[in-house]
């Protein structure tokens, strides 16, 4: 019997990303197909560590880090 | 959770290369301490030094003149408007969020504006000299580069720092490595010695991943220009640094590892230039120059129909938003620190 995935969101530039709760932060930017070197993970307005765990139900806001160019 | 390893502490950041997970507080401050050592060890520039940071609005050169004035050196802002638009007003909004961190600070913010100087801006610069495939990104960096000599020249700044981070150092050096560009890998690295008419270059940054710098600014609350610059897309040392990241991912401490292990084979001689070019001055604008007659910023102008003597005698000076008379508290933002900011005043040279 198939049970219901619980599940969390991630949000960066406006697009938001469903993966699955429970699983360190990290491994679900991964899943997203994005770049854990590449982002910072903001939950309620404050900056953690990104080996933390993903609630469920609850929306992480991912910044970009990466500038290019020669700026 | 992850607690900070000084206080105990819920850690607002962990840095798997350095092991190290830190609260608000203590990241900051760690930051700063981090900074003021890569200073001292590369020997940039003591407090005795005038130093002229190029700011462009951005996380790293907004982060490193927030952590100069800290420190207590002397650096003033240069920031050199570029004429990019790219829909979101990039060059307007990059400068509106220099002049007010300035502001806030009280610090001198010296203001160049590149079409209003020259009358092209970047993009229009690099369509009509032909150069750089399409993308600005080359001709941008000439023209920032010796408009940074020029000012500091000018003006009398013996130093010019530039907010660059490891990942940018480290894409550079793929970048070299990929090419065996050894002539740039002999120049590459954290400090760029002072030669006849230009000033030293320096890069207090370079120890730090680009994702350190972000949370510096952010934990400081410094607004910074988040949107990219509209050219930044697809230009080379992104996609360096994506795969660089990807090693990361895998690795942790490898892209330090890769720069950081680079520096020390400079330091123990392995990287050696046979013969220093002889250096010309630019007829025009006198800046040094590895050709004789014209330099290459001279001969882009010239090829955009532009006349270098022309312009070049009629320069305006640059604006300055003269400094506030009420100076910012400087340990502000990282209020609650238990231990002070240690002040370059203090440092004795080793
Ligand atoms: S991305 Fe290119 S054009 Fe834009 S600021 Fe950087 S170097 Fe200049
Ligand atoms: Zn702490
Ligand atoms: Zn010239």
């Amino acid at each position: 019997m198939a049970q219901e995935q619980p599940t969390a969101t991630l949000e960066l530039r406006g697009k938001r990303y469903t993966v699955p709760a429970n699983i360190p932060i990290r491994e679900a930017i991964r899943r997203a197909g994005l770049s854990p070197e590449a982002v910072l993970p903001v939950r309620d307005g404050e900056l953690i560590p990104d080996d933390e765990r993903l609630r469920p139900g609850e929306t992480i806001r991912l910044i970009a880090v990466i500038s290019g160019g020669d700026a | 959770m992850r607690k900070c390893r000084k206080c105990g502490a819920p850690a607002v950041i962990y840095m798997r290369q350095h092991r190290l997970a830190l609260c608000k507080e203590h990241f900051l401050e760690w930051f700063v301490e981090q900074t003021a050592r890569t200073i001292k060890r590369y020997r940039m520039f003591t407090p005795k030094d005038r130093v002229l940071v190029a700011v462009s609005g951005g996380k790293d050169s907004l982060t490193l003149w927030d952590v100069l004035w800290r420190l207590g050196y002397q650096a003033d802002g240069l920031y050199i408007g570029l004429g990019i638009d790219g829909g979101i007003q990039y060059s307007d909004q990059s400068r509106a969020l220099s002049e007010q961190f300035a502001q806030e600070r009280g610090l001198r913010l010296l203001v160049v504006d590149i079409p209003e100087t020259y009358g092209v801006s970047i993009p229009e610069l690099a369509r009509r000299s032909r150069r750089g495939k399409g993308k600005p990104c080359a001709v941008c960096g000439l023209v920032k580069r010796h408009e940074m000599n020029r000012i500091a020249h000018d003006l009398g700044y013996n130093v010019l720092a530039t907010g660059h981070n490891l990942d940018d150092e480290a894409a550079v050096l793929f970048g070299n490595v990929l090419q065996w560009q050894m002539g740039y890998l002999v120049r590459q690295g954290p400090v760029l010695p002072e030669a006849p008419g230009l000033a030293r270059k320096v890069k207090p940054l370079v120890r730090f991943y680009e994702r350190e710098t972000a949370a510096y600014a952010l934990l400081r609350g410094i607004p910074y220009i988040y949107d990219e610059c509209p050219y930044a897309e697809g230009a080379t040392s992104m996609v360096h640094k994506e795969l660089l990241n990807r090693l990361e991912e895998e690795r942790p401490g490898a892209k330090l590892q890769f720069y950081v292990n680079f520096l020390k084979a400079k330091e123990e001689g392995w990287f050696r230039q046979p013969e220093p070019p002889a250096l010309h001055r630019c007829e025009v604008c006198g800046q040094p120059t590895t050709a004789p007659g014209l330099c290459a910023f001279c001969r882009t102008l010239r090829r955009a129909g532009i006349d270098p003597a022309q312009v070049y005698v009629t320069l305006p000076k640059p604006e300055a938003t003269e400094p506030a008379a009420s100076v910012a508290d400087r340990a502000e933002g990282a209020a609650a620190s238990s231990t002070p900011v240690q002040l370059a005043e203090e440092d004795t040279e080793p």
